[in-house]
């Protein structure tokens, strides 16, 4: 009994990040600051790439290809678009993983300033040049940055989580 | 950290080709589902824009589902704030409406006038339109596009290109049509373009959105004497919407002519879609 109460303690917080990233693809969650709306930052970017490194059973490449085709049609982009983004920030998070002897989370932080700039590259110039939908740049460089500023707040969190996650098991 | 060549490519190869025992689908794999569906996307078959429609309409409806938490808490902290500004606000509403009735009544007046002036010039053209009120689905507005979903689609008579309007001022344009929802691209996005016509000058330019609370007017005339306070209302031009339907005030927004909306984009709740054609006024 006991063994089983483990068991379904465990499966709920292995599920804790995929259901976090649907809710944020579903909700009109938006990280922009009150009166600032240009100030904004991708939580989803962050969760895929930390998870992806770390742990990649627990958000699995089919959910977050299924989340991305959410995201283009909540958010009106031509569907396939963000699924592509969000597998190459998987792809740069995987290549870490298999590369890294000793995780560090500064390590981690410098490796995630590429690949976010390329992921981001790639999402707009796929609607810039296949699609002609013209993308506010500037909001897009500031939300990058942010992004990159708020890994290592996050990062710490889902730390946390990760290892109430490990010894539950 | 290993370093040499070989290593890379393993790596490569691991991280896109390989899957654990949890995985169903390899990284490689997905992305080229990606790119078959980004390529389907150019493809316009009647069965394809049916999967589309019925995949849309219950992502839309999930997504108002999910964000319901998130619509109940976020208006408290502003209904806090309005119950301690009221008795200001009070005084301010009774002024302005004291400006308006006496506005009323030379509105009135200017009414009986043109009426009487268009008899004169015989002009007979009737600017009323058909519309239908529907609610704000979902606002999910990305930092880099401005759009909404509509609780109405093509089961209620919409259609691609319609204008929208919130009371009368118009606020954007549908740009996909569902069976049961509708995308409106609002006139604040960076892909919006709406011919209009600056008044009192009579001047034809074409509104573009900034992904701003404001818009640009380009294509004005060279040697344009444009005012703040000037009134921008739809051209009507191309036959695409009505004429004279109110968008917002000429303001200098940077040093350059810009246009600040009558209506705050943020807080649609219900539109009014324009279902007659502008030509004939037929629905």
């Amino acid at each position: 009994m006991n063994l089983l109460k483990n068991y379904s303690i465990n499966r709920f917080l292995s599920l804790i990040p995929a259901l976090i990233m649907f809710f944020l693809v579903f909700s009109e969650t938006d990280f922009s600051f009150e009166n600032l709306n240009f100030l904004s930052f991708n939580l989803i970017y962050i969760l895929i790439f930390y998870w992806i490194l770390k742990n990649p059973d627990i958000l699995g490449y089919g959910f977050i290809f299924l989340a991305g085709i959410v995201n283009d049609v909540v958010i009106g982009l031509p569907i396939g678009v963000s699924s592509i983004t969000y597998l190459i920030l998987s792809g740069f998070a995987a290549y870490l993983r298999y590369l890294t002897v000793q995780p560090s989370l500064i390590y981690d932080w410098i490796v995630f300033v590429p690949s976010i700039a390329v992921t981001n590259s790639v999402y707009y110039y796929i609607l810039r040049i296949f699609f002609d939908i013209n993308v506010n740049y500037i909001a897009l460089v500031i939300n990058t940055g942010i992004t990159i500023l708020f890994y290592p707040i996050f990062a710490i969190l889902f730390n946390f989580l990760s290892k109430i996650i490990a010894t539950k098991r | 950290m290993v370093t040499s060549r070989d290593d890379f490519s393993i790596a490569i190869r691991s991280a896109f080709l390989k899957k654990s025992v949890k995985q169903k689908f390899s990284l490689l794999a997905l992305i080229i589902i990606s790119v078959v569906l980004l390529s389907l996307e150019s493809i316009n078959s009647k069965s394809l824009n049916f999967v589309r429609s019925a995949i849309k309409d219950v992502i839309y409806r999930t997504s108002f589902i999910t964000s319901i938490p998130g619509n109940i808490i976020s208006p408290m902290f502003s209904n806090i704030q309005g119950h301690f500004e009221l008795y200001e606000k009070y005084e301010m509403v009774k002024l302005e409406l004291q400006q308006l009735n006496d506005q009323q009544n030379q509105i009135n007046y200017l009414k009986i006038e043109n009426n009487k002036l268009k008899k004169v010039i015989d002009d007979n053209s009737v600017h009323s339109y058909e519309t239908i009120t529907s609610k704000v689905l979902v606002d999910k507005e990305s930092p880099f596009l401005k759009s909404v979903i509509l609780n109405k689609g093509f089961n209620s008579g919409l259609k691609k290109g319609m204008p929208v309007l919130k009371g009368s001022y118009f606020v954007g344009r549908i740009t996909e049509v569902n069976y049961l929802s509708s995308r409106v691209l609002l006139i604040s996005d960076l892909n919006s373009k709406i011919p209009v016509i600056v008044e009192p000058m009579g001047y034809q330019a074409i509104m573009s959105g900034t992904g701003n609370e404001f818009a640009l007017l380009d294509f004005l005339p060279k040697n344009h004497q444009l005012e703040v306070g000037n009134l921008v209302y739809t051209s009507g031009r191309g036959g695409i919407f009505f004429p004279g339907i109110p968008i917002g005030r000429v303001e200098l927004v940077e040093e350059k002519f810009s246009v600040i909306f009558f209506t705050d984009l943020n807080q649609l709740y219900f539109t009014n879609v324009i279902t007659s054609e502008p030509m004939t006024g037929k629905q």
